[in-house]
């Protein structure tokens, strides 16, 4: 007979023992199926993924700012997420942030001196993804809408409306593209901080972790998040205007992954495609739940999924395996990491008494 | 079979749920003809042991017994097989099916279904034990105790032989419970074993033959109930001598005045069923007003219109200050009520969905009502902190410490939890909806200790119960709704029982013509 019994709380040193004892369990699974299937062996993989990551000083910033950028997308959803509103919009919130900021520098690059025109991309930026993120709400707080599908449909119209306007500024015509904004002025590009073009957005990314950890753990407002999440019944019973803080913690949600949007466009892409947020409003979404909501977390988080997915590049083009190789054993240790979750709450008991009874 | 073979016989049960053992070593017998109440406190593990009879849990240890063949219980079904079947305290019935459809559900008989040869069928079973059921009558359309009622005769129509009832009578008026009783006796004394699970005393003598006593999970002993008392009972449930009357000390009249008046107060719900229709009456400090009433009758949608948390159709609800100031507080939401200077309590019956965050510790619940003090975006912690180290010590809660999860707590500290909160903020009014459900006798007089002592400050309390004994017991007015109406207010100290049940059933309680 087997049992599964809940366990009583285990002590937080021993979870994240046996957490990153499960890594390790992972990778040596990782390893086998190298082996097994593809013939090489798992150390030199690893080895040419972590080159692939940290092997130059340029491929360890290009892997920081990844992983700032994907950080900043999950600390946006993750007032969200802690209300239970499941934000799946991200990625239109993104690109919908990214089109403002593109929009400004288009129209107003010649006419607005460089750090009034960032200024200006900055708030459009927030306002558009605040707003795209604030229609769903304003439906879910209003008629209950499911804000899953809601924000998940707004993802393909800001797709569409970009589509639509980069056939609208395509440069040169005909070509589908928008091509590098203001190339020659660089008009509304983010200065570079100390020559390193990548320091910017780290040191955003670390500024936001921090006061988004503040906000949801010490804050008035995070503090209402939490109990809208948990009971909305016990929230209006102690006077929380619950559909005010929907909301209003969508607009912040929302305009968080705008400012990533810009962020992309002024600081780094410096163009508009439709492709542009890269699936990121998805993936941050996994990092968000594999930290359970936890800011400080969550930059762990992120930085597994980007190191695997630049570990990936790396040996699809050092072995000439395929990409999806990489995501094979990205799923691989991420299932392992779910399945821990499992482990440490409950556990699986073989006792005999039940064949003693059948006596 | 001997007469003298029990139907069950279990021996040496144990059942743990991670650290917690929810029954130690537990022993007893079960005859068929005979109605075994099954005493014990909350959390005594009465509920368990019978789910390890039902098949729904798997003991740790132990062995069954059916007819003196042992026998392993894996699923509800291999407990079926045997006879063995568990009224649950929630029905599990489908709504839109009618009563029959209900009762043939999920049966696998060979053939067509034959649904008027299965109606025919139940209305021979109503018949032989006095069951009141309609076997083409829908369930949405039923009463709770009728809803019981097909759950009963869904058991009996697949050959039940032995009936476990979990606390039959907590959601039924005292006329129902009346009518159960009656069918059980019928069930007994047609060979059948029925055991009922409760921690109301009265109903044990009221409807048992033998009675057996758990506590902490472990057996204590046994009554034949006939030749015990119920201060016999108590003292074996709770391991030691309790005082069994509620305190109920005369109003203070020198500072008594009207606290808050309600006038024609007509509320709908969000379906646009009308839930409270014309309620007039008037709350006074230093008294606890109790409100008794079939459940959802309007208690709810009372409290909440108070509470400033449901819209109101018509009428007004008026808070006096003092003598010459009087505010209005229809149309108010909570923070505005508290804002006027009305410090209202509320202890609502949704204790974890609606009063606390079950996920949060005892801190941050604390800080529920007051999280928004201070003039920075940040909330300060020190405050609540030290109110619920205040409500741990005093209350006696049960916790490991205050950042514990309130979800962890059982349901009676959590409730101290609640109504520590509520009190702590000192209030004029407390409305309690309730108080004491689910908790075992120690807690529930610690509440009713605690609601005394606020009505001894002069605070204006409502209190909303079930159980009429303490409604009566505890007291000084008591408002009787029926269908959203007043069906009348009587005085606590000389009303009765009965006089209290029939105006809960129809208005004015007048006896059927």
């Amino acid at each position: 007979m087997i049992h599964i019994v809940k366990r009583k709380e285990m002590p937080f040193a021993h979870a994240m023992a046996i957490r990153f004892g499960v890594i390790g369990l992972a990778l040596i699974v990782c390893g086998i199926v190298t082996m097994l299937t593809t013939g090489l062996s798992p150390i030199d993989v690893y080895g040419t993924m972590v080159s692939g990551a940290f092997g130059t000083m340029r491929k360890t910033w290009i892997l920081l700012q990844e992983t700032a950028i994907l950080l900043c997308v999950s600390l946006a959803l993750v007032p969200a997420f802690r209300m239970k509103f499941w934000n799946l919009g991200g990625e239109g919130q993104i690109l919908i942030g990214a089109f403002a900021a593109a929009a400004c520098m288009i129209t107003l690059g010649n006419s607005l001196p460089a750090p009034v025109l960032i200024l200006v991309m900055l708030a459009t930026s927030l306002l558009a993804g605040g707003v795209w993120a604030l229609i769903p709400a304003f439906f879910k707080a209003r008629w209950n809408t499911n804000e899953t599908l809601f924000t998940l449909m707004m993802n393909y119209v800001a797709t569409q409306l970009v589509a639509y306007f980069v056939i609208v500024w395509e440069v040169p015509k005909g070509s589908g593209n928008i091509g590098i904004i203001n190339q020659s002025s660089e008009a509304g590009w983010l200065p570079t901080l100390m020559h390193n073009k990548y320091l910017l957005i780290v040191l955003v990314a670390i500024a936001l972790t921090v006061a988004m950890y503040v906000y949801l753990n010490y804050g008035k407002q995070g503090y209402e998040i939490a109990v809208v999440g948990e009971s909305p019944n016990t929230a209006r019973y102690v006077g929380i205007k619950v559909n005010r803080v929907i909301m209003r913690t969508l607009v912040i949600s929302g305009a968080l992954c705008g400012l990533v949007g810009f962020l992309l466009v002024a600081g780094s892409a410096h163009t508009l495609t439709t492709s542009l947020a890269g699936g990121r409003g998805f993936t941050a979404v996994m990092v968000a739940w594999l930290a359970k909501f936890n800011p400080f977390i969550m930059v762990g988080s992120s930085m597994l999924l980007e190191f695997m997915s630049s570990g990936a590049g790396e040996i699809s083009t050092i072995y000439g395996l395929n990409h999806s190789f990489g995501d094979i054993l990205t799923g691989i240790i991420l299932f392992f990491i779910i399945g821990t979750e499992f482990f440490i709450t409950y556990k699986v008991v073989f006792s005999k008494k039940g064949a003693e009874q059948h006596v | 079979m001997e007469a003298t073979q029990p139907a069950v016989r279990l021996r040496n049960i144990s059942k743990s749920f991670g650290q917690v053992q929810a029954n130690t070593d537990v022993s007893l017998d079960i005859n068929r003809g005979e109605v075994l109440a099954l005493l014990g406190e909350n959390g005594s593990g009465k509920t368990t042991l019978m789910n390890m009879l039902s098949g729904i849990y798997f003991p740790d240890s132990g062995t069954i017994e059916i007819d003196g063949k042992p026998v392993v219980i894996g699923s509800p079904k291999d407990a079926f097989d045997y006879g063995i079947g568990m009224i649950h305290q929630h029905f599990k019935l489908v709504n839109v099916f009618t009563a029959t459809e209900n009762i043939v559900l999920g049966l696998k008989e060979p053939g067509k279904l034959d649904l008027d040869a299965a109606a025919e069928k139940v209305k021979q079973i109503c018949d032989l034990y006095g069951f009141d059921v309609d076997p083409h009558q829908k369930v949405y359309d039923m009463s709770v105790s009728q809803k019981q009622t097909v759950e009963i005769v869904k058991l009996l129509y697949r050959g039940a032989e032995i009936l476990i009832l979990d606390e039959p009578t907590a959601v039924l008026t005292p006329q129902e419970t009346e009518k159960l009783f009656a069918v059980l006796r019928n069930m007994r004394d047609d060979g059948k074993a029925v055991i009922i699970i409760t921690h109301k005393l009265n109903e044990v003598k009221d409807i048992s033959d033998r009675v057996v006593v758990l506590r902490k999970g472990s057996y204590v002993g046994e009554l034949v109930t006939a030749d015990a008392t119920t201060q016999e009972m108590t003292n074996m449930m709770v391991g030691r001598q309790v005082s069994l009357n509620i305190d109920r000390p005369d109003p203070e009249m020198k500072y008594r005045m009207e606290r808050i008046s309600v006038k024609n107060l007509t509320v709908k719900n969000r379906e646009g069923i009308t839930k409270l229709d014309d309620v007039s009456f008037s709350i006074f400090t230093g008294e606890i007003l109790g409100i008794a009433g079939i459940s959802g009758s309007g208690q709810k949608e009372l409290l909440e219109a108070i509470a400033g948390l449901q819209p109101v159709e018509n009428g007004s609800i008026e808070y006096h200050v003092d003598d010459e100031t009087t505010e209005q507080l229809i149309g108010m939401d909570p923070l505005k009520i508290a804002g006027m200077g009305v410090v209202l309590s509320f202890v609502p019956e949704d204790r974890l969905g609606m009063g606390l965050v079950g996920s949060m510790d005892i801190t941050d619940n604390m800080m529920l009502r007051s999280f928004r003090n201070g003039p920075l975006p940040f909330t300060d912690r020190s405050e609540p902190r030290h109110l619920a180290e205040l409500v741990v010590d005093e209350l006696d809660v049960n916790t490991p410490g205050v950042a514990t999860p309130v979800r962890r707590l059982s349901g009676g500290n959590v409730q101290k939890v609640l109504v520590g909160r509520e009190i702590a903020a000192a209030p004029t009014v407390l409305l309690s909806a309730y108080a004491v459900r689910g908790l075992d006798v120690n807690s529930s007089y610690v509440i009713y200790d605690l609601l005394n002592r606020q009505k001894g400050n002069g605070v204006a309390v409502v209190y909303v119960g079930e159980d009429l004994d303490v409604l009566l017991e505890l007291c000084d007015r008591i408002l009787v709704l029926c269908g959203g109406k007043v069906s009348g207010i009587v005085d606590g100290r000389t009303t009765t029982k009965n006089e209290v049940g029939l105006m809960m059933t129809r208005l004015g309680g007048g006896e059927v013509a």
